[in-house]
């Protein structure tokens, strides 16, 4: 069956105000491009689950497509924090955000919780940690086994799951490799499975290396080609990230003011994120681009 | 050597051939020695690693949080997330394996961890300055993967940029990462199977404990820097080691791979 579509229906076929999304991605194939799309179309009311922190959280919250955040660490990538975030936390401005918030183990446990349907994942963590107190999503739990106490945590299921990856074919076999995070777990967990990819390829490029897919067609719903879609962060043997960038983003975002004019002029002044990239300095691209540096093939055999 | 622009310590009359950020690196490579399996996360022990593996611990394995380990990278990553980590490494990792094989499953020997805060016995707050926890006066990033580091590596050590009377604190705003010691007096919860923070590397000297119930004490002393320069910038009554030493300047060597490793100045910041 094929998936494939613009990331304006994908995003207008699937996400709707009040739902809860994951947008996965470990500072590496981070579904940015989609993020855009979802500011671009002006969805509120959201809940983002997401491990870590990227600027597109600020872009996202300064869109008001967001009330709250699950999260394991709300910083701008090695950039110190997200100044969105912490205007919202520290000084309520523009308005509040409600934040639930895990360690990075916590939020992995909540993710192969939701991706195995299981009621709840234990976590050898937390014991001690003011992390816990009053927090609804972190239980205490006896090893049925040993008797011995741990800390739970619930599944997360999210509405939606968006990933970014390298390639897949038009069915939605997805293909990742370098750093994969969560890719595989928040997309099994995921009711809904949006995918974008730096690139579409035919069927005989996966079925040529199946063990290169993370996600199976089945689980997918939609699929769409969009470059570029994983910047500021970087896509393994497509681009690096870009330092200058997200280090300019840190002084950008110190006020409010200054990301919705970016906002208005680079989103919703555009009509789609292609028309963006293609908007950008050239220059800008040709930095990014990486050397090519390829792996020994594997040999499947044939009978 | 290229001009550098020295930091140093604000209540600190001297004046060194080297940055604070150079001799903690140093400081941090040296503490490496024999060690084998080493986690490093955000910024500063990424590249106190790295000198290691040239000085002290040839032999030593980096596990990054993006799950990668054996990197043998074409030049210094600007974040764990960095792609040239990936190429040319020995293995990526995804995140249950890391965080549940690698980490929970115990095979990390040593876990680098930084903080806003600390307490005596290596408790870390990494979350919230300030006593209200829904307005707080400073949101930070949070726990990250702090919480599992501190938790499930055999040891941790701890580097702050800055040693004063804020970041060390009797009582600490907000418990991120806590210490084995503190996890005992709760009752709930698994205890940790590592040892808690055994040293503190900072800009004044390096503290070190004995786990499990081992205060911080100041064991060595970096050159220049008074005692009681050390007690003044720690807010409780900091005990001091018997066997003080100094801790020996960084060499000509130590300084050269440093800014070589990191030439662009990325970390050496």
């Amino acid at each position: 069956m094929d998936k494939t579509t613009s990331l304006h229906d994908a995003i207008a076929k699937y996400v709707r105000p009040g739902m809860t999304i994951a947008l996965e991605g470990f500072g590496h194939l981070v579904p940015v491009a989609a993020a855009h799309e979802i500011i671009r179309q002006r969805i509120q009311g959201l809940t983002l689950a997401r491990m870590s922190g990227e600027l597109f959280i600020d872009q996202l919250l300064a869109g008001e497509c967001l009330d709250k955040i699950i999260i394991s660490f709300m910083g701008n990538s090695s950039a110190g924090s997200l100044q969105e975030v912490r205007r919202r936390v520290e000084k309520q401005y523009p308005r509040s955000l409600e934040i639930e918030e895990y360690s990075h183990g916590g939020l992995v446990a909540r993710y192969l919780a939701g991706a195995s349907k299981l009621p709840f994942m234990p976590t050898k963590s937390y014991r001690g940690s003011d992390m816990v107190v009053g927090h609804e999503g972190i239980r205490e739990v006896i090893d049925p086994f040993t008797g011995e106490s741990f800390y739970a945590v619930a599944p997360l299921n999210p509405d939606v799951s968006i990933i970014h990856a390298q390639r897949a074919d038009r069915h939605g076999n997805v293909q990742a490799w370098g750093i994969l995070g969560m890719q595989q777990e928040v997309a099994f967990a995921g009711r809904k499975v949006i995918v974008t990819v730096e690139e579409i390829v035919d069927d005989e490029v996966i079925r040529s290396d199946p063990n290169r897919t993370i996600v199976p067609a089945t689980i997918v719903d939609a699929v769409v080609e969009v470059p570029w879609g994983s910047f500021p962060s970087s896509v393994q043997g497509y681009y690096s990230r870009d330092d200058a960038f997200i280090r300019q983003w840190a002084e950008l975002a110190r006020d409010h003011d200054q990301i919705v004019e970016w906002l208005d002029t680079n989103i919703h002044a555009t009509a789609s994120y292609a028309e963006w990239v293609a908007l950008q300095e050239p220059q800008r691209w040709r930095e990014l681009a990486v050397t090519p540096q390829y792996s020994q093939p594997v040999n499947y055999g044939s009978r | 050597m290229s001009t550098i622009e020295l930091q140093e310590h604000p209540d600190l009359a001297v004046s060194r051939p080297y940055t604070n950020t150079e001799l903690l690196s140093v400081v941090a490579a040296r503490e490496l020695a024999g060690r084998r399996v080493v986690f490093a996360g955000h910024g500063l022990p990424t590249l106190a690693v790295a000198l290691a593996q040239q000085t002290v611990s040839p032999e030593v394995e980096i596990v990054y949080e993006s799950g990668i380990t054996g990197a043998h990278p074409q030049e210094l990553p600007r974040a764990v997330s960095d792609s040239v980590l990936v190429s040319g490494a020995e293995c990526v990792m995804g995140m249950p394996a890391l965080f549940n094989y690698m980490l929970q499953g115990n095979r990390i020997e040593v876990g680098f961890l930084g903080a806003a805060q600390v307490d005596r016995y290596g408790s870390l707050n990494s979350s919230i300055i300030g006593s209200d926890v829904d307005a707080p006066a400073a949101r930070l990033p949070g726990s990250g993967g702090a919480v599992e580091v501190m938790a499930n590596c055999g040891e941790a050590f701890l580097v702050m940029r800055r040693h004063t009377a804020r970041t060390f604190v009797e009582r600490l705003d907000y418990c991120t990462s806590p210490s084995p010691h503190r996890a005992a007096e709760h009752a709930t919860g698994p205890m940790p199977s590592g040892r808690g923070v055994t040293r503190v590397i900072t800009d004044l000297g390096i503290m070190s404990r004995e786990p499990p119930d081992e205060e911080l004490r100041l064991t060595s002393i970096h050159p220049g820097v008074q005692v009681e320069e050390v007690r003044r910038a720690t807010g409780w009554d900091l005990q001091i080691a018997a066997d003080l030493v100094t801790t020996p300047e960084p060499t000509e060597s130590e300084l050269a791979i440093l800014r070589e490793l990191d030439h662009d100045r990325v970390y050496l910041r």
